[in-house]
């Protein structure tokens, strides 16, 4: 497979800027539009399939600037209302193609706590680059300017030079407020409420922070330092962490209203109780939940066999069941753990694949084995009770169900069986059931997910909540969004005593 | 937080340590479990038992056995040391009530989770049979706390060297043999065990509670790795356990995804002990 290298990629590029600039011309919306599209550099796929560190390596700062050029600065600016937090897109690519990154960054730090995070993970073709004008006139959604890369960017050269400033912190009010969960929802309400002046403690159940950034999203897709980064700018606004301190168990919910002085309380405890599909063989050993198999290897470091005392199961064929980034993840962490053949195995096609294009490319490249319109029907064992072999039907689409989707429908007879040694599901996660469980009084809805009114409060007087917990299984982005809503709400109320 | 207040070798591979964890003492109830990890970078998260808390002192009490490196690890530490994760409490409590006459059966290990249990259906007023078994004397756990808990005290071996020699399960049979028969029984011990448990009961219709310790990583339901089949439905041991209805519980299931990491298992067990022995040698 040829792959252009970072290095040649960032020769193209400023080949290419050095001819516009050279010509001293204002840019045409034609000339814009012919710019070529910056691909992203990344790691050779035959060497990265053999560790751990991060795939895609980041423009260069000519890649930015000419990537940042093919932007049409269109007066409306659709991609800005694609933005779950309504970041000033054009303002920020406009910075980047000028070369001054640290306004950029600052433009987008206004709207967003967590642009390298997000310029990492973020599903931008189906947000801010959707509906792209440029995207359009070239009819590929992939040809939209690449905003996510360019937020990457100057993110990262705003973190890596040192320039993160920590946020100011108004003076003390004397009022607490209790955030649950330390996922990308919790970090934003930590924030934004901390620099009101507010007392701040972070509950985490594990013994580290980060929430699904740390033990769901593998290193290759977003480092850990990134997000112990953010952690520490908490930190070091004075927010006070509690790790190990699962709230419902440890300490009740309404204890820390009624007992411990808290005078809010925000649950950011995400969608942490993974579905299973329900078929036969499932309780096999070998089968196990995307969660379990990556928080194995991410949080608790199974991939790193000398040191870490957790055991991954050794894998040489997998079947991974989903078609959404966890499934991607949990595909190509197998293949970095040394499994000869990872096979992904969906019941849709491609095109209604929920993961990230770039994720899907990615694994793509790896030598991830892609079984459109499959399904599992059951797994079998062998005498020791693990798994041997997994039995498939075949899929057809129909017409398009619910969530707009074109529903796949079984052709009959249509059984086939794969010899596997491990099936990973990704097929989502419902509610955590700890919190309600152990609330008298909240409402949740049907799938347990809890109600919240448009300020983000739920049926219980201070408490907020908001991220998966609330929307089901989302993005970091959208989980960010309701962390802004809430700890607008929370800082509202506080401010009337 | 987490500091080791004593620590005292109950057997051969047996330990039991006293923790200062304040705020899980206060919240724990009969039939709840902790996670521990001896490492808070690389250590793995294992669920271990509260056999005991003592809220006034601010104390937890940890009975395990020496199986795999956390367990090793924990062993060696002493007095002074500090936990570096400790979680809890985690799981439903026990329900409580009071049933009449339960009789309480622990195997081996088993006896510390059973502790608490027995204490709380003592304190709720329950006539308690209690059957301690082990595979010889010397691996016979809190005998002394549960004779002061038991209207009757049965203990058997297999090899006879302490009690009756016997399996638990033959006291048992005999008590459900007897009219009227015991309203309850609580066996807790190695999977066999109670999976034998339970099909004694079971023929006389006698409700049976068990306890389930299967591999969990993060205790708190996220994971699914601790998933059991109980009546047919897959259930999560770390959030609608540890404790279920015994004659529904799928025993060879479960004791086969126990073994899942078992070629790990038994190599850190070696290696650790090798590694005992040496540190005994330069000490000794």
């Amino acid at each position: 497979m040829s792959h252009t290298t970072p290095a040649q990629l960032h020769h193209a590029a400023t080949a290419k800027l050095a001819e516009i600039r050279a010509s001293g011309k204002p840019l045409t919306a034609k000339d814009r539009a012919a710019i070529p599209p910056q691909e992203m550099p990344s790691q050779d796929p035959d060497v990265r399939r053999g560790n751990m560190n991060e795939v895609a390596l980041g423009y260069s700062p000519e890649q930015t600037q000419l990537e940042a050029e093919r932007c049409l600065r269109c007066k409306n600016a659709p991609c800005v209302s694609g933005c779950p937090v309504r970041i000033d897109i054009p303002a920020f690519v406009k910075a980047a193609a000028e070369a001054r990154f640290d306004d950029s960054a600052a433009i987008i730090r206004n709207a967003s706590l967590l642009p390298a995070v997000c310029g990492r993970v973020c599903p931008q073709e189906s947000q801010c680059q959707a509906p792209c004008t440029l995207g359009k006139i070239l009819k590929d959604v992939n040809k939209s300017v690449a905003i996510g890369r360019i937020e990457r960017f100057v993110a990262d050269l705003q973190r890596e030079s040192g320039k993160l400033e920590i946020l100011a912190v108004k003076p003390p009010t004397g009022r607490k407020v209790a955030v649950i969960g330390s996922g990308p929802a919790s970090i934003t309400v930590a924030a934004d409420v901390r620099r009101e002046g507010h007392d701040v403690t972070i509950f985490e159940a594990f013994h580290k922070p980060g929430g699904v950034l740390v033990y769901g999203i593998p290193e290759f897709r977003l480092p850990k330092a990134i997000v112990q980064q953010e952690i520490d700018a908490l930190l070091a606004m004075g927010v006070k962490l509690e790790t190990n301190y699962v709230i419902g168990r440890t300490r009740k919910l309404r204890d820390l209203l009624e007992q411990d002085g808290f005078d809010a309380v925000f649950v950011g405890t995400g969608a942490g109780l993974p579905k299973f599909m329900g078929i036969e063989g499932e309780n096999l050993v070998g089968v196990f939940s995307a969660n379990e198999y990556l928080t194995r290897s991410n949080l608790m470091r199974a991939y790193d066999r000398a040191q870490a005392h957790t055991p991954i199961y050794p894998s040489r064929q997998v079947a991974v069941l989903g078609g959404g980034n966890v499934a991607m993840d949990a595909a190509r962490t197998a293949l970095r753990l040394g499994a000869d053949e990872v096979h992904l195995i969906y019941r849709r096609t491609e095109q209604e694949m929920p993961a990230r294009v770039e994720e899907v490319g990615h694994a793509r490249e790896e030598g991830v084995i892609f079984h459109m319109l499959q399904n599992a029907k059951r797994i079998f064992g062998d005498d020791d009770g693990c798994v041997r072999a997994i039995e498939c039907l075949r899929y057809e689409l129909g017409e398009p169900d619910a969530s707009g989707r074109r529903r796949p429908v079984e052709l009959k007879e249509s059984e086939f069986v794969m010899e596997m040694d491990t099936v990973i599901v990704a097929i989502g996660n419902e509610s955590n059931p700890l919190i309600r469980q152990t609330t008298t009084g909240l409402k949740v809805d049907k799938y347990g997910r809890i109600v919240v009114d448009e300020t983000g409060q739920t049926s219980l007087d201070a408490v907020y909540a908001g991220g998966d917990i609330v929307l089901g299984a989302a993005t970091v982005i959208l989980a960010m969004g309701e962390g802004r809503r809430a700890a607008a709400a929370i800082n509202a109320r506080l401010a009337n005593p | 937080m987490n500091r080791i207040i004593s620590k005292k070798q109950l057997s051969a591979e047996v330990f039991r340590i006293e923790v200062e964890a304040p705020l899980i003492a206060r919240e724990r109830r009969a039939g709840q479990f902790i996670i521990v990890q001896v490492d808070d970078t690389f250590g793995e998260r294992i669920p271990l038992t509260i056999a005991d808390a003592d809220p006034e002192r601010g104390t937890i009490t940890l009975i395990f056995q020496t199986v795999g490196r956390t367990t090793h690890l924990l062993a060696n530490m002493n007095p002074g040391d500090t936990v570096p994760a400790l979680l809890g409490p985690l799981g439903t409590p026990t329900h409580i009530e009071n049933f009449g006459h339960v009789v309480c059966v622990g195997g081996g290990i088993g006896v510390a989770p059973l502790h608490p249990i027995a204490q709380a259906l003592k304190a709720a007023g329950n006539r308690l049979t209690i059957i301690m078994g082990a595979r010889n004397q010397s691996l016979l756990i809190l005998e002394d706390e549960m004779r002061a808990l038991a209207d009757d005290l049965i203990i058997v071996t297999d090899d006879g060297s302490r009690g009756r020699k016997a399996l638990v399960t033959a006291p048992l049979k005999e008590l459900c043999e007897q009219d009227p028969k015991p309203d309850l029984a609580v066996v807790i011990g190695p999977p066999i065990m109670m999976k034998f448990g339970a099909e004694t009961t079971r023929p006389y219709g006698v409700p049976t509670v068990v306890s389930l310790n299967t591999i969990m990583v993060d205790g708190t339901g996220m994971c699914g790795g601790c998933r059991v089949t109980v009546g047919g439905e897959t259930k999560f041991v770390c959030v609608d356990g540890p404790e279920f209805d015994g004659h529904q519980v799928d025993f060879d299931n479960m004791m086969k995804r126990l073994r899942a990491y078992k070629s790990r298992e038994d190599a850190d067990h070696h290696a650790c002990h090798l590694q005992l022995e040496a540190d005994k040698r330069a000490a000794g």
